[in-house]
């Protein structure tokens, strides 16, 4: 049975570098009968077996045997902050993009301003991006945002770059101590939405910098620490990138 | 000699014209990950057929009219590429291409775990570029890695893998002049794991020994592949082979 082992950054280290226990499963992999433990994410049971059900790395933890996915869609949860997008505008709400399978409803009781019914494009039209917070999310998986809360807002400037969701816990690092250490780094405000989304602001060369380690962490984030690519992108100067 | 006129598709000593056995495939390579902008992608060659899979989504379906309530559709597009067969072809869908998108998104939805994602879209698109024959089947094996590349949860990877008969003879894995001249052909969708048969088609006729003859062809067949189609994936994140 696989298990995970070594610290934060270590756990996807390929080529066995990190002990032989890794183990990168793929659909319809018969991992180990089912007997005397649980079935986490992304593995079902089927005929006392364990099957997995998505490609990734095997992690048995507390008994229950789940899978770390390389890939995944970001699955909207209560309270997760968001960078979303304008995709449709109504009279009285506005559809957003969340870089999910749904897309969330911001209504406009929920919206920082007061809105008159028939003026909500006035405040925000399709293709502007905000700051926003999942309030709830029901059992049919209707996203309901809201935009009232601190820090919450319209992003009026800056850029927007996209990472894969399985990866923004490594961006942060412990306690964000990494997301803090690339913020020093390149002098940028960002802010990592739990729907893989960041939000990028300074000066060119800040946002150039900030990209160019986001796009290595989608390019290489499977094989590699942030940490790494932090350092490497650090030996660098903000004027090369 | 059956099939169409005198075309010999067996020498005489019983094997076949590329020199094949009767019960071996055409090389497979299969390479994942391949397209940038796609969340999972997949390149399969075999033999002669080059196919290009990518995945997007899930996604908002739309329009609404298509959504289902408590699970989400897949939306297949196979496609042939003009340049694929020797006599170009018109560019756009037509009947064949139809029918093909509709029976590989009915094997998908019965292997992805479609009732995770209520109302939403998951959009696979099908590129054939270059064709031999057994298209349909290379193209459901390039969806089933490139679905599995961007992290759609599946029971299991369909193999599309035929077989056929040929000069009375069943033979797996038809190549061109075996298609256009053989007597039958049998392409499957299998699951490797669980052996269970995702769809399956049958042009001509085949005996009950033949068509059991032709399904063991076939399953062997789909353990081979599924071998190359779980080492392209670890090459692709692992680093290594399987």
């Amino acid at each position: 049975m696989g298990r995970r082992l070594g610290g934060f950054g270590e756990k996807r280290m390929s080529q066995g570098q990190t002990g032989a226990e890794q183990r990168l499963v793929t659909p319809g992999m018969v991992i180990g009968p089912s007997a005397g433990k649980r079935a986490g994410s992304g593995i079902v049971t089927a005929e006392e077996s364990m099957i997995a059900t998505q490609l990734g790395w095997l992690r048995e933890q507390n008994n229950t045997v789940s899978i770390d996915p390389i890939n995944a869609a970001y699955m909207p949860r209560s309270g997760d902050l968001v960078v979303a997008t304008v995709a449709e505008v109504r009279n009285n709400l506005w559809f957003m993009n969340i870089n999910g399978a749904f897309q969330g409803l911001l209504p406009m009781s929920l919206a920082p301003w007061k809105v008159e019914f028939g003026a909500a494009r006035q405040h925000m039209d399709v293709g502007n991006v905000v700051l926003a917070r999942v309030q709830e999310v029901d059992e049919c998986h209707n996203v309901v945002l809201t935009m009232k809360g601190v820090g919450l807002r319209r992003l009026n400037q800056g850029t927007v770059e996209s990472i894969p969701v399985q990866h923004i816990d490594r961006v942060r690092g412990d306690n964000n101590a990494l997301l803090q250490r690339m913020r020093e780094a390149c002098d940028c405000r960002i802010m990592v939405g739990e729907n893989g989304r960041v939000w990028i602001d300074g000066d060119a060369d800040g946002i150039a910098w900030a990209r160019m380690a986001l796009q290595m962490v989608a390019e290489y984030g499977h094989s590699k620490a942030f940490e790494t690519i932090l350092s490497e992108m650090e030996q660098t100067t903000k004027g090369d990138a | 000699m059956g099939g169409y006129g005198d075309v010999q598709l067996l020498n005489d000593d019983g094997s076949r014209l590329d020199g094949r056995k009767l019960d071996e495939i055409r090389p497979v390579t299969i390479e994942a990950g391949i397209l940038p902008a796609a969340e999972g992608s997949a390149m399969v060659t075999h033999g002669l057929n080059v196919a290009v899979a990518a995945v997007y989504g899930p996604m908002e379906a739309h329009p609404r009219k298509i959504q289902r309530q408590d699970r989400a559709v897949i939306d297949v597009r196979y496609n042939m590429a003009p340049f694929s067969t020797s006599d170009r072809i018109r560019p756009g869908f037509n009947r064949r291409s139809r029918e093909i998108s509709k029976v590989t998104a009915e094997a998908l939805e019965s292997v992805v775990l479609v009732e995770r994602y209520p109302r939403s879209k998951i959009r696979v698109e099908i590129e054939i570029l270059a064709a031999e024959a057994g298209t349909r089947c290379v193209g459901i094996t390039a969806a089933s890695v490139a679905l599995a590349d961007a992290g759609i949860p599946m029971r299991d990877m369909i193999v599309g893998v035929a077989s056929g008969k040929i000069e009375d003879t069943v033979v797996l894995d038809l190549d061109k002049a075996e298609d256009n001249y053989g007597q039958a052909d049998l392409p499957v969708g299998i699951l490797p794991n669980t052996g269970e048969i995702a769809f399956l088609q049958m042009d001509g006729d085949l005996s009950l020994e033949e068509y059991n003859l032709a399904m063991e062809y076939n399953f062997k067949a789909a353990k081979e592949i599924h071998e190359i189609m779980v080492d392209a994936l670890r090459r692709r994140y692992d680093g290594g082979e399987a």
